[in-house]
Order: C-alpha cells, then sequence, then structure tokens
C-alpha cells in the first residue's frame, strides 16, 4: 500500500499556536496607529471610494470651519464636532486596516531574520565552492551537511536527511528529505540536522518559498478577491445612489421652504453629516481589513494560501477529496492476523509475511514483521544479500521479495491471486473468500503467497481517527460532500466508508482516477478541494479550485496547488474551508449591518432638518432626541464608534459553527439585519444623552 | 441594416396586424354583436337621444336628483373629462366642498346626519352617471316636494332604480341618476319650478 | 375597512394565485416554440411574421445582438409614432379634423418615447388631441409591441439564469412575434368583445351632440375604445383613449369591467414569476418570487384602501362621511367613482403601479396623503411587484440579485441564485440600473422644483417650474416627484394636477421614459447574457436557500429598504408631511365646522 510520508497529527489537528498574536498586542497597536495617519494621503484613500468620500467631506468642512473663524462667523461650534468626527471617522477605519496589516507586518519580520545570508557549497564540477546564497541559480547544485543552513528552495538530488523546518511550519520534530520521490523538496532558510545531501537549486533569488511567504503575510502583494472587488462595486454604488439622494435634497427643501414659506434650506455641515452617515462606512472601513484578517487566520493555522481567492474559494467548495490514509485513517495500519490457506501452518504464513515485509518500511509492513514475532516468535532478521526487493506499485499492487527462485509477495487479493497463477498454481476458493470477509470487515486482506503457493491471508485493519465521522456529518449539514480517495479495492473502501461517514469513495484509486473524478464533479456545477503531495498528484491539485499542497511534498505538488499546509496535516482542510466561509460571512454580515444601521440615522436627521420647514416632521423624531444639532452629532458619533466597535469582529470573523446554508442565514440575518436595524436607535439616543449631558451641542 | 431591415418590417408589418386589421375586427364584431353597448349604450326619451347611460348629465333645480359636483368642464362635459385633482389639504377642495355642504344643507333642510361622501365630491372621470343610494335617498324629500310626490313613492323608486354590486360583491351599490330622474319624470311631469333653462324636455 | 371591501382584494388575489400557473406554463410553451392550443389556429401567422420580417427564428442571438435589434425595433417604432401623430391631418379616420396645431413637436416627442416605451405617459387629452387613426395605427401598435418586447427582455433574462453554457439568449424577433400573436392579440381580441358587452364603446363614427333631460349640450364621444381598452391593461400600457382613463365610464363601465381590468395587469406578469420557477427547473424558485410580489401587493392595497376609507379628516369636520355604510362608500371619494367604490380604486391604483400599467380609474392626485403614497412608493421601489411586461420581473431579479449578493454573503459562499454565482459583472450592471432610475428620478425632480424660466422663454411658461403644480404645499411637491417616479418608471399614471405639456417637462418627462426602458433595462439583459454563459452550480444544502420563506422576507426587505433609503428624504417633504399636516390639530383649526 501506498506510503505515509510523515506521521499525521491526531484530530483535532494542532492549530499553529505558536503564531497566534494576541488582537491586543501593545507593538501591534502602536504600529497601527500610526499607520492610520499615513493612509490619510487621498492617492491611498481614493482605492477605497466609500472612505474617500468622507475624506473628502472631512475636509471640506475643515475649510468651512477655517473660513468660519477667519470671518468671525457663528456656528463654528457645531462645524467642528462634526468636522472632527468626520475625520474620526476615517481615522477609525484606517485603523481597523493598519491593526489588520499590522499582525502581518509583525509576522514577516520575525520571518525576515531567518533569511540571513549563508554561504553556499555549490559545486562546480568535481570541486565545491563558497558562494553566497543570492548569487545561486535555479540549476545549482549544492552540497549542504549536517549543521548547514540550506541556501535556497531546491530538490535533494541525492542522499538523506534529517531537517529543522521549524523556521518555517514552527514545528519543532525534525524531518527526513531524501532523493528521489515524494520527500525531496526542501526549502532555503531551514538547517541540516544529520547526513549530508546534494541539493539542486530550483529557484532564483527573490523568488524562494520564503521570499513567497513573507510577501504574502506582509500583504505586499495582496490583491483584492473577486468577491471583495464586487462587494467594492456595490457600495461605491450604493455611496453613489446616497450621494444622489443628499445632493437633490437642498432643491427640494427650497421647494418646501418655499411652499410653507417657513424653514431654511439645511446646510452644508448636516448635508455633510447626513452624506457620511448614509454611505456604508461600516463596511467600507472595514472591508479590507476583514480581508487581510480571513488571510492572517489561515495563516495561524500554519497554512501558507497563495492567494485571497483561494481562501474564497474553499469557502465555495462543495466536494471534498480526502485520501483515506492520514486524513480519515490512522495513517498506519496494524496487521491483525494471520488467516492460514487450507493447509498451511499459521507459522508458514507468518515466516514468509515477515521475510517479504522486512525490505518493506511502510507502516503495514512493520506491523507485520511486529506480528509475526509476537505470534510466532519470529524474530525480524537481515534480508540475505541475493535477495531482491520488490517494491509495492499502484499498478501491480504487490510488493515483495526475490531470494534465488524463491519468489514471495504479499498485496492485493486480485493481484497475489493473478501472480500464483502466473506462476502455474491454484487459487483456492477458501481463501478468496476469507479476503472477502476481511475486506467487508473493513479490513484489509493482504494476500501472501510462495510462488505458485497461495500460503493465506493477513488481515490489516484501518483505525479510523476518533471524530471523523462527526466532523463528515458536519460538512454534510454544511453541503460538503466528502469523498475518499484510497488505493484499497472497493470492498475495503466501503467498509471504511461506512465506518468514517464519508459520502463517496474512490477506490483502487491512481492519480488519473482522482483528476477524471475532479473534472466530472466540476463539470456537475461542484468545486472540489483536496489535498496532495506527491508529484503524481500535481495534475488533480492543479485541476481542483482548492489544492493544499503538504509542505513534506514535492515541489511540484506545492507549485500546482493553491496552499502550501506548513505541518502537512491533511485533516487541515476542513479547517481551510471553514475559515474561507467564515471570510465570506464576516463580509455578508457587517455589509448587512452597515445597509441597515441607515433606517436609525434617517429618523435622526430627518426631522433635524426638515422639523423647521414643515414643523409636523418632527412626529418623525421617533428618538426623541433634544436638539436638531444633538440628533446630527450623535448620528455621526454613532457612524464613527461603530467601526472602533467592530473592528474586533472583523479581526476575529464572525461566530461560525458548521450547519446548513438555511440555519446560518437565519441566525445572520436575524443579528446583522434585524440587529443592525435596531441597535442603532439605543445607540444614537444614549449618544445623545451624552452629547446634552457633555454640552457639546 | 441587419437590425433597421426587419426593424422597419416588423414595424409595419404590426402596424398592418395591430393597428388595422385588429381594431376594425373589433369593430366589426363589436358592432354586429353588441351595437348597443359599441355606440355608447345611448338613451332615448320620447324618441329622441337624450344621453348615454355611462354618462352623466348636468342637472339642476330641486325637482331632479342631482349628480356629483364635476370637474369636467363646465360639468359633465364628456369634451374634458377628468377629475379636479385637488389634494386633500388644497384650500380650494376645502372650500369647493364646504360650499356645497352649506348649499345642500340649505337645499335639503329635511336631511340630517353626515352626507354620503360621494355627492359632493368630484368623481375622477368628471362623468360619473351614479350617485349612492344614500345619497338619492338625502335627496328623496326635496323632490318629493317639489314634484308633489309622496315620499314614499319616490324612496320605492330609488330602490326600484339602485344596483346592486355586481356579481353580488363587485364594487359598490349604484343609482343611476339619468335613469333615475328619467322614471320620476315618466310619473310626475315637473311643475314650472323645475327647470330654470328650458322646458322640460319630456 | 369594510367585510366587503376585504373579500374584494382578497379574492382578486386568489384569482391570481390561480392564474399564474397555468399562465406560466402556457407562456414557457410559446417561448420555448413548444405547441399549444393556439397552435394550430395560429401557427400560419407566426410564420408570415417570420417571412415578411425576413428573420430566421431559429437564429440564437447574444445579448448584444438581442439588445441591439430590440433598440433598432424600438427606434423604428419611435419614428413612425412621431410621424403619424405629426400628420394626423393628412391621414384618414380624423372625424374631428385634428392636425398639427393640437400636436406639437414636443408633444409628439413625449407621446411616441412614452408608447414606445411603454410607459403611456400622457401630457395630452386624447379626446380632442388625436384622430382615430394616430389612436389605432400608432398608439394600439404600441401598445402591443412595446408590451411584446417588454415580454421578450424578461424571457432573454429568465433563459440567461436558466441556460447554462450558453452564448446566446434567443432571438429577439421570435420573441417579438410570439408574444404578440399567441400571447397579446388572443387576449386582446377575447377581452375587448367581452368588454364592448358591458358598455366599452367601439365605434368609427365621429362624436355625437345630444341634447340633455335638462336642454344642454352634451357631446357623446366615439372611438374605437374597447380595442384599445383590452391591449392597454393586457399589455400594461396604461394610456387611455380619454383623458380620464379608466375611470372613464366609456372605457370603465362596470365593477366586472374595472376587476377584468386589473386582472388583465396581473395576469401576464403572475405568470412570467411562474414561468421563471419553470425555466430554471425549479418551481419553488418562481413561487418564493411569487410570494413577495404577493405580499407587497398585499400590504400596498391594505394599506392604501386603509387610509382612502379612512377619508379626509378635513372635509368630515364639514360633515362628511368618511364611515362606510350599506348605502355610501364613505372614504375619500374626491376624484372617484361611485361604481368602483374606495375599495376598487384603491385596489386599482395599487395594482396599476405594482404593474407598470399606469391606467388609473380614480384621480391619485386626489387621494390622502398616505393613500396616495402607496402607488408613489410602488413605482418607486422599481414595479416590482408583479410588475407589468415591461418591466416587473426583471426588477424583481434584480433585487434578488442584490439580495442574494449582499445576504447571500451571510453563509460563507459566494453569492449564487438559481445556481449562478452573482460575481463582479453581475453587481456592476445591476448598480448601473439601479442608479440610472434613482439618479432619473432624483435629479429630474430636484431641476422641477427649483428652475425657474424667462420671460417669453420657450421651454415653460415664465417663473418656476415648480408653478405647474396645481395643489399647495408638499401635494405640489408629491405631483413632480410622482410625475417622475412615473415616468422614469414607465407607469405613465399621474398625479394629474401638475401641468406637463410645456416643452420642459415634455422633454425630461421623455428623457425619464428613456432611461426608464433603456438605461435601466439594458444592463439586465447584459446579465442575462453573463448569467447564460456560466455553469450551473450544484444545489445542496450549503447552497443559500432562495425559494422559502426567509428569502421571501430577506427579498422584500431588500426591496423596502434600496427604495426607503433612496427615497425616504423625497417622501418625508411629500406625502409624508402632508400626512402629518393633514392630522395635526393645527391643520383641522383652519377649518371651521
Amino acid at each position: 500500500m501506498n506510503a505515509i510520508t510523515e506521521p499525521a497529527s491526531v484530530y483535532p489537528s494542532h492549530a499553529g499556536p505558536p503564531r497566534r498574536l494576541s488582537l491586543a498586542d501593545a507593538t501591534i497597536l502602536r504600529r497601527a496607529a500610526r499607520d492610520a495617519f499615513a493612509k490619510l494621503h487621498p492617492l491611498k484613500m481614493a482605492a477605497n471610494p466609500v472612505m474617500f468620500v468622507v475624506e473628502v467631506g472631512a475636509s471640506l468642512l475643515t475649510v468651512l470651519l477655517a473660513r468660519g473663524w477667519w470671518l468671525g462667523l457663528a456656528g463654528n461650534g457645531f462645524t467642528f464636532q462634526i468636522a472632527l468626527w468626520l475625520w474620526f471617522t476615517v481615522l477609525f477605519a484606517n485603523f481597523a486596516e493598519a491593526m489588520a496589516e499590522a499582525r502581518g507586518k509583525a509576522q514577516a519580520d520575525s520571518l525576515r531574520k531567518t533569511k540571513s545570508e549563508t554561504m553556499a557549497k555549490k559545486l562546480a564540477g568535481d570541486r565545491t565552492e563558497s558562494v553566497p546564497s543570492s548569487s545561486l541559480r535555479a540549476g545549482d547544485v549544492v552540497m549542504c551537511a549536517a549543521g548547514d543552513i540550506i541556501p535556497g528552495d531546491g530538490e535533494v538530488v541525492e542522499g538523506i536527511a534529517t531537517v529543522d523546518e521549524s523556521v518555517i511550519t514552527g514545528e519543532s520534530a525534525p524531518v527526513i528529505r531524501e532523493s528521489g520521490g515524494d520527500r525531496s523538496a526542501v526549502t532555503g532558510g531551514t538547517k541540516v540536522l544529520s547526513d549530508e545531501i546534494r541539493i539542486r537549486i530550483t529557484s532564483n533569488p527573490g523568488e524562494t518559498f520564503l521570499d513567497r511567504m513573507i510577501a504574502l503575510v506582509e500583504g505586499a502583494q495582496r490583491q483584492k478577491t473577486p468577491n471583495e472587488i464586487a462587494l467594492n462595486i456595490l457600495i461605491a454604488g450604493l455611496t453613489l445612489i446616497f450621494l444622489l439622494a443628499v445632493a437633490t435634497l437642498p432643491p427640494f427643501a427650497a421647494f418646501s421652504v418655499r411652499a410653507a414659506g417657513a424653514g431654511q434650506v439645511p446646510s452644508v455641515v448636516v448635508l455633510s453629516a447626513l452624506l457620511v452617515c448614509l454611505i456604508p462606512t461600516t463596511i467600507g472601513g472595514l472591508l479590507s481589513a476583514i480581508g487581510i484578517a480571513g488571510m492572517d487566520r489561515v495563516m495561524q493555522h500554519n497554512v501558507l494560501a497563495m492567494s485571497g481567492k483561494a481562501v474564497e474559494a474553499a469557502g465555495d467548495v462543495n466536494t471534498l477529496l480526502l485520501d483515506k490514509t492520514g486524513t480519515i485513517t490512522l495513517g498506519n495500519r496494524q496487521a491483525v492476523e494471520f488467516l492460514p490457506a487450507p493447509g498451511v501452518t499459521e507459522a508458514e504464513l507468518a515466516d514468509a509475511a515477515q521475510l517479504s515485509s522486512l525490505a518493506d518500511e511502510t507502516p503495514e509492513g512493520r506491523s507485520i514483521v511486529v506480528l509475526a514475532k509476537e505470534r510466532c516468535g519470529l524474530r525480524g532478521r537481515e534480508l540475505p544479500d541475493a535477495a531482491h526487493f520488490i517494491p509495492f506499485s499502484a499498478y501491480t499492487r504487490m510488493s515483495g521479495v526475490d531470494m534465488g527462485r524463491r519468489r514471495l509477495r504479499k498485496g492485493a487479493t486480485e493481484a497475489v491471486a493473478e501472480f500464483v497463477r502466473q506462476e502455474g498454481g491454484t487459487v483456492p476458493e477458501d481463501a478468496i473468500e476469507v479476503s472477502r470477509g476481511i475486506s467487508r470487515g473493513g479490513g484489509t486482506p493482504l494476500v501472501v503467497a510462495d510462488g505458485p503457493r497461495l500460503l493465506g491471508t493477513v488481515h490489516l485493519k484501518d483505525i479510523v481517527k476518533g471524530g471523523m465521522k462527526e466532523r463528515l456529518a458536519q460538512l454534510r449539514a454544511m453541503g460538503i460532500r466528502s469523498v475518499m480517495i484510497t488505493g484499497d479495492n472497493p470492498l475495503t473502501a466501503a467498509a471504511i466508508a461506512q465506518e468514517a461517514g464519508v459520502d463517496d469513495f474512490l477506490a483502487q484509486a491512481t492519480p488519473k482516477d482522482k483528476l477524471d473524478y475532479i473534472r466530472q464533479e466540476q463539470a456537475a456545477g461542484r468545486l472540489v478541494a483536496m489535498t496532495g503531495d506527491g508529484t503524481n498528484d500535481a495534475p488533480a491539485l492543479a485541476q481542483a479550485d482548492v489544492g493544499v499542497a503538504m509542505n513534506s511534498g514535492t515541489m511540484a505538488a506545492k507549485e500546482a496547488g493553491n496552499m502550501v499546509d506548513l505541518d502537512s496535516n491533511p485533516t487541515k482542510l476542513l479547517e481551510v474551508v471553514g475559515i474561507g466561509k467564515q471570510l465570506l460571512m464576516t463580509r455578508g454580515a457587517l455589509t448587512t449591518f452597515s445597509i441597515a444601521n441607515d433606517v436609525a440615522k434617517y429618523f435622526a436627521i430627518i426631522p433635524a432638518m426638515f422639523a423647521v420647514i414643515y414643523p409636523a416632521l418632527r412626529h418623525l423624531n421617533i428618538m426623541r432626541l433634544a436638539t436638531p444639532q444633538s440628533a446630527v452629532l450623535s448620528a455621526v458619533i454613532f457612524n464613527a464608534l461603530i467601526i472602533i466597535a467592530l473592528i474586533p469582529l472583523a479581526l476575529r470573523g464572525v461566530h461560525y459553527r458548521p450547519s446548513s446554508a438555511a440555519a446560518l442565514l437565519r441566525r445572520n440575518l436575524l443579528i446583522y439585519g434585524v440587529g443592525g436595524l435596531i441597535v442603532p436607535f439605543p445607540g444614537i439616543w444614549i449618544i445623545d444623552v451624552v452629547v446634552r449631558a457633555l454640552h457639546w451641542a | 441594416m441587419r437590425y433597421l431591415s426587419p426593424a422597419f418590417r416588423f414595424v409595419l408589418l404590426f402596424t398592418v396586424l395591430t393597428g388595422i386589421i385588429y381594431p376594425l375586427a373589433v369593430t366589426g364584431l363589436c358592432q354586429w354583436w353588441f351595437p348597443h353597448q359599441a355606440e355608447g349604450s345611448l338613451v332615448r326619451a320620447k324618441g329622441r337621444i337624450v344621453g348615454s347611460a355611462l354618462l352623466g348629465q348636468t342637472f339642476t333645480g330641486a325637482a331632479f336628483f342631482h349628480p356629483r359636483p364635476s370637474a369636467a368642464g363646465k360639468g359633465y362635459d364628456p369634451m374634458a373629462s377628468g377629475g379636479s385633482n385637488l389634494g386633500p389639504t388644497n384650500p380650494m377642495l376645502l372650500a369647493r366642498v364646504q360650499a356645497a355642504v352649506a348649499r345642500f344643507r340649505r337645499d335639503n333642510p329635511a336631511f340630517r346626519g353626515p352626507i354620503p361622501s360621494d355627492l359632493l365630491t368630484a368623481s375622477g372621470s368628471g362623468l360619473d352617471p351614479d350617485i349612492s343610494p344614500a345619497a338619492a335617498y338625502a335627496q328623496a324629500p326635496r323632490v318629493a316636494q317639489a314634484r308633489g310626490l309622496s315620499l314614499i313613492l319616490v324612496r320605492h323608486l330609488i330602490g326600484q332604480t339602485t344596483q346592486p354590486r355586481q356579481l353580488g360583491f363587485l364594487g359598490e351599490p349604484r343609482v343611476e341618476v339619468l335613469r333615475l330622474n328619467l322614471a320620476l319624470a315618466r310619473l310626475a311631469p315637473a311643475g314650472p319650478a323645475t327647470a330654470p333653462r328650458s322646458r322640460p324636455a319630456m | 375597512m369594510t367585510f366587503n371591501g376585504v373579500a374584494q382584494i382578497v379574492i382578486f388575489f386568489l384569482i391570481v394565485l390561480a392564474l399564474a400557473k397555468p399562465v406560466g406554463i402556457f407562456l414557457s410553451r410559446v417561448f420555448n416554440g413548444h405547441r399549444t392550443f393556439l397552435h394550430r389556429p395560429l401557427r400560419w401567422l407566426e410564420a408570415l411574421c417570420y417571412r415578411v420580417g425576413g428573420v430566421d427564428p431559429e437564429q440564437e442571438q447574444r445579448w448584444t445582438q438581442y439588445a441591439i435589434s430590440l433598440l433598432a425595433f424600438s427606434a423604428v417604432s419611435f419614428l413612425f409614432v412621431y410621424a403619424i401623430q405629426r400628420l394626423q391631418g393628412f391621414l384618414p379616420l380624423n372625424p374631428q379634423h385634428f392636425g398639427g396645431k393640437q400636436v406639437s413637436p414636443d408633444l409628439a416627442f413625449n407621446t411616441a418615447i412614452s408608447f414606445v416605451t411603454n410607459t403611456n405617459w400622457q401630457s395630452y387629452a386624447g379626446e380632442t388631441t388625436l384622430s382615430y387613426f394616430v389612436q389605432m395605427a400608432a398608439l394600439t401598435v404600441q401598445n402591443f409591441v412595446s408590451a411584446a418586447a417588454g415580454v421578450a427582455m424578461s424571457v432573454a433574462l429568465i433563459r440567461g439564469f436558466a441556460r447554462r453554457e450558453s452564448k446566446t439568449i434567443g432571438n429577439f424577433w421570435a420573441d417579438l412575434t410570439r408574444a404578440t400573436v399567441y400571447v397579446f392579440l388572443p387576449l386582446s381580441l377575447l377581452g375587448a368583445l367581452f368588454l364592448c358587452s358591458q358598455g366599452v364603446i367601439q365605434t368609427l363614427r365621429p362624436n355625437l351632440p345630444v341634447r340633455t333631460v335638462q336642454g344642454a349640450t352634451q357631446v357623446i364621444p366615439g372611438g374605437p375604445v374597447a380595442s384599445q381598452e383590452a391591449i392597454k391593461m393586457a399589455g400594461t400600457n396604461g394610456g387611455g383613449f380619454f383623458n380620464a382613463n379608466s375611470a372613464h365610464p366609456f372605457e370603465n363601465p362596470t365593477p366586472l369591467t374595472n376587476y377584468l381590468e386589473m386582472l388583465f395587469i396581473f395576469v401576464i406578469p403572475a405568470g412570467l414569476a411562474y414561468m421563471f420557477g419553470r425555466e430554471v427547473g425549479d418551481t419553488r424558485q418562481g413561487w418564493a418570487l411569487f410570494a413577495a410580489m404577493s405580499a407587497l401587493f398585499l400590504a400596498g392595497a391594505f394599506f392604501c384602501y386603509h387610509f382612502e376609507q379612512r377619508g379626509n379628516p378635513l372635509l368630515a369636520r364639514m360633515g362628511i362621511a368618511t364611515q362606510a355604510t350599506a348605502s355610501q362608500p364613505g372614504g375619500n371619494m374626491e376624484g372617484k367613482e361611485v361604481r368602483f367604490g374606495i375599495t376598487d380604486s384603491a385596489l386599482f391604483a395599487t395594482v396599476t403601479t405594482d404593474a407598470s400599467c399606469g391606467a388609473v380609474n380614480s384621480m391619485h392626485d386626489s387621494f390622502t396623503p398616505l393613500g396616495g403614497m402607496v402607488p408613489l412608493v410602488n413605482m418607486l421601489t422599481g414595479e416590482v411587484i408583479f410588475g407589468g411586461v415591461g418591466a416587473g420581473l426583471k426588477g424583481m431579479l434584480l433585487f434578488a440579485i442584490l439580495a442574494v449578493f449582499i445576504a447571500g454573503l451571510m453563509v460563507g459562499r459566494t453569492p449564487e441564485y438559481v445556481g449562478k454565482k452573482i460575481e463582479q459583472k453581475e453587481v456592476k450592471l445591476a448598480m448601473v440600473a439601479l442608479i440610472a432610475a434613482a439618479a432619473s428620478i432624483l435629479v429630474f425632480t430636484a431641476l422641477s422644483s427649483v428652475l425657474r424660466f424667462p420671460a417669453h422663454g420657450y421651454w415653460n411658461p415664465p417663473g418656476p417650474a415648480a408653478a405647474n403644480v396645481a395643489n399647495p404645499g408638499p401635494h405640489g411637491f408629491s405631483e413632480i416627484l410622482y410625475a417622475y417616479a412615473s415616468t422614469t418608471g414607465n407607469n405613465g399614471s399621474a398625479f394629474a394636477g401638475l401641468n406637463t405639456n410645456t416643452p420642459w417637462y415634455n422633454l425630461t418627462l421623455g428623457l425619464a421614459m428613456f432611461i426608464g426602458r433603456f438605461i435601466f433595462l439594458l444592463p439586465l439583459l447584459g446579465i442575462a447574457g453573463s448569467l447564460a454563459a456560466k455553469k450551473r452550480l450544484a444545489v445542496t444544502s450549503g447552497t443559500f436557500p432562495t425559494h422559502g420563506p426567509l428569502f421571501v422576507c430577506l427579498l422584500i426587505g431588500t426591496v423596502i429598504l434600496v427604495a426607503a433609503l433612496t427615497f425616504f428624504p423625497a417622501l418625508s417633504l411629500g406625502p409624508i408631511a402632508e400626512h402629518y399636516l393633514l392630522f395635526s390639530r393645527h391643520a383641522l383649526a383652519a377649518v371651521k365646522p
């Protein structure tokens, strides 16, 4: 069976605490406060149309204020208050974005420290020469011995070594890197702990994994995601509509003043205040912070998303392709029983099974060796020199050993049966039946043959991870289908699938089967996520909408996927999906909240503006705000403070528990829709009371 | 041209089809099956056309039931159909209604209580042929007195002329003023006081 | 409110409900080119149209081609209607001898745009302006084809949702022909005959002067009214033959014709909502739209009915009854007909503005402030409630897109509606449509509120443009707002006190109609094209549910919120201010009992 690259951590997976930073970290707050002012630059603000409008309004009022003071006009106090709070509104929004960025920047700084210049031993012909790591180009080959820092990203072309990758992963346990196979990729900046390896460099300076990681964390290359752009268009459009609504108010009011013979047209100060209150400043101010924080949360789980788009796509996923081994089941399948064929003793079977497994480093192989020792007292031995080990392949689906004329094989039932027949032997019906029985029970039958003689069956047992079933049920509630990918035969796969509670399985899957399955799902309108590590996973990783490559995997796999899990924990996919959903939910919730807020603001400002024209309109002042000035000021203050109040929510994301879309919608609509309608009424009222008490207006 | 050519052809085609053939076909069928309605539900009295059953006309004087005030031209002018378009707070509306109320109270001293809402308000078309039964009953004592008829008889006549809700639930019960006045005239030709402008046309 | 009044509204709704499905199925079959029971009698006519038009109905069009066909057709129609009006003096069927004097260039421009855009705003009084030939060959024709073009656009939009990975959204000429031949012609023919049997006139005789009972002269008008009336309602056009429109006894003689006319307004829009669900393969989606429309419709109808029945407190103080009794309607009867009473007038006002019809059977200008606000708000929300063949379903789908986009994120997925992802392009186009409509209403109303014209000017009588209003105080503002809301919404009903037959108003109202039809609807065709090209996503329990009560509430909330946020200031200076004035102690004191 296929090799497991890394002992997978047991669910619940470890969620990368080493990188977690507190929301209220003092350095971050200081840095964010400083950046909030730097972001006032109009060119930077222009990227955010909503806040840009606020800044223009604030500037306009500031100019009016200066003029008022110069000319000694009345009413400057009110203008000052409104202008001040408009500036606060802009600053609060900037602060939110700066907060989100500051967390990333702090992480980037710590990463950058590890990116010190090292000397590399570059191979030139037969000699090595010492060159600075920054001069290495793709294709160069370098030597790294114990204690060396690996000078750049590359592939091990020769040798095997243990490597400390804690710089990247935060995981202190060393990992094994060896030439060939799926454990050949090494990352620049990591440290060789033992042995010596030759590495072919695969990236040019500035393009290394570490460089990309720093850039991603820092948000330097942050591009707005499609969804974020669409949302930006929406709130920019709403801003334009409110601009129209406010700009046409003076003519409407002028008509009404003439018709009523009383009152006056609202001042520029009041109109600016109204505009700022109406345009969706809450979401406008927090939108980019939400996006950055979402990426950041992915990072806290030790997953490196190559783009925000990938994180969004994770929220949309309909189908998860999960490798059985390491994801659904514990990686190591255990041999639990020897079932000899008729006429064969258990010891005979155990002996052959052990011999064929001696060179098999997979957990299954090792467990057979152990079981043989326990059951029959057979000690692990060295294989004779003449022995030739036949490794497992997905095509032969057998492994074994050739010792002279003796050909021992163990593997999938059909494959071994076919081998026995080719060798001229017969396959006893009983043995096949035993295999079927094991399969039906969810176990894996491993049939052992000695040339034409079928000796019997080893019962390998898969152990489904604890809590997996509940977890998959949650996914199902969210409308996500889980599909188990396994090399097992269909019977075995079906039994495990049932035990783990997956919706579908793909048995005896070849890489091509995986790719085909993904295409088929996508053609049916579903988005697919998968994890993978091997080079042969690369096409499927690239095809999937969300491809999470294991950090332990090959460069090809990492290039193909759009996320890299630094912990190499396939179960992480489930968390990534959750984060993606939470990101989108936070955006939707704050947009809804922001728009719903406007109703109360109208009820504060409209009577304040128009009761002088039609006194009867004072009936609309349902909050009983004290004066027109206090009403307008309270609405503006509420509008500014709500941004600050929601920063933690924007950065942490809204509460998220896996459930059906209908349940999520009901809950969020109630909290952020209905809540957004109601909350501002008492909010503005309380501020009005405070404003009166402080004699601000 | 790829688009303009079919555009021209279709406009011409539909002009002929829906603008000429369709209305002419409808005209033909209507004239054939419903000639009375198609021509305007004309009402004859004593051999000549005196109006349409569907269009109100002005009645003045104590001996006739009065229709609602009309905003169509100088009153019930089908060449200027329409309502007053006065808003509910318009002083012109208030003044008009106030004057009408005063006039109504003066002319119908026997009437007590709230005045039926339709009687002193202008209709939307200015050609409303109907008044509500209550509006007719409100005028009954005046008409009975002017015609020298018993009130019971006049009220009976109103009852007979009243059209109930169509199909039992649609619209409102109503009294067609022209029909009521014609029926009244057949019962008792009006005295000299009733027709200020011309000889009674019965 | 009376028991009978409530019953009339509820029964009306139940009939619409019952008709939605059969009509929807019929429409769906017609526009898919499948056989219906009308195939046998009318197939030859459809084929004839294609032959004369020189088009191949099977030739599918991209959304741009579809839009250009529509624009070309509208442009040619516009020229025709304009020319026929201006030349009416030289054309037949003109017994009243009207000429160019009655139809000035600006009026002809306004009327042409008005009928081509399915608005049927009328700055003129039909009986004293236009010849029978103009009414038939220009206006009746546009009643048919502008409605058919409107249905065609709805069908194209539905296809956008229904198709997957398709570059095309149907053939405009085929849709136009099918709508005319299989839907509007048969429906109008039956409708016209029934209306005539109830008393609607259909004659080509000239006006007939008669002597009334009291010896005055009254002119009994003639004209081909029934044929125009039927398509006026079924096509949600609303342009009356007479100035008084459906209040005129010759257009709407009985409560039954009134009921039928209201049904005609709603039947096709309601059917289209069902057709939408059927075409996207989930009838619940159609019913969800229907439910949202129904809730808004019933709320509006009862709100309007309530305030009209409550009546005018100032008149009540003078001794006018406001309480309904068995023998009189009570309420606010100014501008209403006795045969319709309060209920059918309020219901008609709601229906005609829910759909973009614009026919009126009572004068909205004389409604109570909040009663009159219902038709106004219906138009400000974009006439999404059943919505008329010209705009309705499309408007509701626009709001569905917005609702799904805003709230859909809250389930943690990229928003999708009936299996189609709502992305940048859709949001952008939807916002263009929304902004265009809001801008047209707000900016033109603002201009007309403050512009002043010089003496001897061409555009308007000297003085403020606002002087054209007929009512003082906030009601005058409502008149202007109503005019631009109605024209932008392609409705055509009016607070008719406003004098709009001046070059300024004819031009700006004409522009508003143009914006309302083309700038509002073309982006929706663009959305159709964009959606048609997309994959259809699989529906899972993680999919944002757009068929349940929750979504219906959300959709209603979005419609109201967007309209309220855009227009609340304007409304507060119009009907809301007037309402508080009307019911304030101050106003009551001004009138002596």
